[in-house]
């Protein structure tokens, strides 16, 4: 993911300098305090939750480490759906991300001209407006019997999209098409960014040169422009979806109970029903499936230089 | 014929244009409703336009006792991110050693992880360790999930900084202390200021490792989500169009510094 905000590649003099023969120790001590936080705040907990996702006990009578690995078994023959949804809906999202990222990128690095800066501008500046107060907003912008039902209704929308099982009924607040917009707009930005990065680093001639060869302007866009914003893909989908499919906020607000996403359920047993056992358990299968998702896709991408 | 040509040639301008409206119409509905004078405890529907909210911001119960904590915890995770953060990145542009590769999957890994996941990993550790839930727990979680953020923004600007420079600052009989003041310092003080905006951004922001490690301390987005439930006061979207407002301003003004500057170096 390190693609998103590299440099252009750096200056030849960086790979012919001397080694440096003072403080062979320095590097060391750079990275100590840090390195020291991620391996307390960011490995530790990782094991303290992996040992806890195989104890058994209550809250009353303490918890202690029986190995009991049928707590992933039962969490996930309990919770697939959640799973499922989780997986399903951040997928939507991330293709909808892409589908409307695209082309704000790609107006943002060839045509936006002497507007380019306000429009970065505007891209950006919606994340200093707290997402929950954004993301309540979409309450009033999906209201029921609101503008955007109704365009939605007098179009015949609603009745694809009811057939789908995506809305119910007049609504679309509380349905899963209210989640799945709500998670786009949220991680929106994550894709647009590195998308932008990596058009922006295409040389302008390259479409001239396409065009000199006959190339209509799809067709250089499928050739040409497309393949060359690889990185910027697949560095905007990994954002996108591994964020959305962690969220619950998206599925709380704007969703019903049909439509809890694992994270969701997490919160759930981790703050309100206090089964610790089986929360760690159910985070533990969620990262390790992510981890193998993300892996697979990079894979088969083949940009495995990314990250 | 001729508008289907237009239509064309400016499909993207047009999806593009469409695509920055639904970026922004949550922060046009924020900032309208902000004038509204709401009939009961939600905000949802449009009723009256009224002022009320925005001459008394503060006015609801405990929300900006809440802002007050969610800006302390930003400036301090901030300090604190950035400072580790950027001493990482020098370290891992600049110095070839064993361990790199650790290193650089250990930095990653937080930024490949679900929000949930590492909150609840932290909050088991802080039940395990008996830790007080409250301000220090969001602080250490805040540092820890900016850091990464920062060392990609540094790293990006050191690396593309040419080292010759500093070698021509020692050749010139700089010290050590001197060329990374003078030198290595200035040149790399927009990627730091970089990963500083986006550590606040990010920490200000923060919801769900905040909630998982709040105990009873209320931050700004905790505020928010239990107005959610409870009924959403018109000054929550008061303060979010002067977050808004404020930071395109600020985006501005440091714009046209650094036009100013440029061309004075013209």
């Amino acid at each position: 993911m390190a693609a998103v905000t590299e440099a252009p590649s750096p200056p030849a003099a960086q790979q012919t300098r001397p080694p440096r023969r003072r403080g062979r120790l320095t590097p060391y001590w750079l990275l100590l305090p840090g390195i020291l936080w991620l391996v307390v705040f960011f490995a530790l907990p990782m094991i303290y939750q992996a040992s806890t996702s195989v104890q058994t006990g209550s809250l009353e009578h303490g918890y202690e480490v029986t190995w009991h690995f049928a707590t992933y078994w039962d969490a996930l023959s309990q919770y697939w759906p959640q799973f499922v949804r989780s997986v399903l809906y951040a997928a939507s999202a991330t293709i909808l991300c892409l589908l409307l990222g695209y082309p704000l990128a790609y107006l943002i690095a060839f045509r936006a001209g002497r507007w380019r800066n306000l429009i970065m501008i505007l891209v950006i500046a919606p994340f200093f407006t707290s997402f929950l107060i954004r993301t309540l907003a979409w309450k009033t912008i999906l209201a029921d019997g609101g503008p955007v039902v109704g365009a939605l209704n007098a179009l015949h929308v609603l009745d694809v999209t009811n057939w789908l099982g995506w809305t119910a009924g007049d609504r679309v607040l509380a349905t899963p098409m209210a989640v799945v917009c709500g998670l786009t707009y949220n991680f929106l930005p994550f894709m647009i960014l590195p998308l932008y990065t990596s058009l922006e680093r295409i040389d302008g001639r390259l479409h001239e040169a396409a065009g000199d060869l006959y190339a209509r302007p799809f067709t250089t866009f499928r050739k040409v422009t497309f393949p060359l914003s690889m990185p910027g893909v697949v560095s905007g989908t990994l954002l996108t979806f591994i964020p959305a499919a962690g969220d619950y906020v998206n599925a709380d607000l704007l969703g019903s109970t049909d439509t809890r996403m694992v994270g969701n359920v997490i919160q759930t047993q981790f703050l309100r029903i206090l089964d610790y056992p089986t929360a760690a358990a159910l985070s533990f299968i969620l990262m390790a499936a992510i981890l193998a998702m993300i892996t697979i896709y990079i894979r088969k991408s083949g940009t495995e230089d990314l990250v | 014929m001729a508008f289907v040509n237009w239509l064309k040639r400016h499909l993207v301008v047009l999806a593009g244009l469409l695509t920055l409206g639904y970026l922004l119409l949550p922060n046009v509905i924020v900032t309208v409703f902000s004038f509204n004078k709401p009939k009961g405890r939600f905000n949802y529907q449009w009723q009256a336009f009224s002022m009320d909210a925005w001459k008394d911001p503060c006015g609801v119960a405990d929300m900006c006792g809440s802002l007050s904590i969610s800006l302390q915890i930003a400036v301090w995770a901030t300090i604190g991110a950035t400072a580790l953060g950027t001493m990482i990145a020098f370290a891992l542009v600049r110095y070839r050693f064993r361990a790199r590769g650790t290193v650089s999957s250990l930095i990653f890994l937080p930024m490949a992880m679900p929000e949930v996941v590492m909150a609840a990993s932290l909050l088991t550790l802080f039940l395990n360790m008996g830790a007080q839930l409250g301000f220090w727990t969001i602080l250490i979680s805040h540092i820890m999930f900016c850091l990464s953020f920062v060392v990609v923004a540094v790293k990006a600007r050191v690396m593309s900084m040419d080292p010759r420079l500093e070698q021509a600052a020692q050749d010139l009989y700089a010290g050590p202390v001197q060329t990374f003041l003078r030198v290595t310092l200035p040149i790399a003080a927009p990627g730091i200021a970089a990963g500083a905006m986006l550590a606040f951004a990010l920490s200000f922001d923060d919801f769900i490792i905040t909630n998982f490690n709040a105990g009873s301390t209320v931050t700004f987005p905790m505020f928010v989500w239990g107005s959610a439930q409870r009924g959403t006061p018109v000054q929550i979207n008061v303060i979010g169009t002067a977050m808004f407002v404020i930071a395109v301003l600020l985006v501005l003004v440091s714009m046209a510094i650094g036009n100013r500057r440029a061309r004075q170096k013209a």
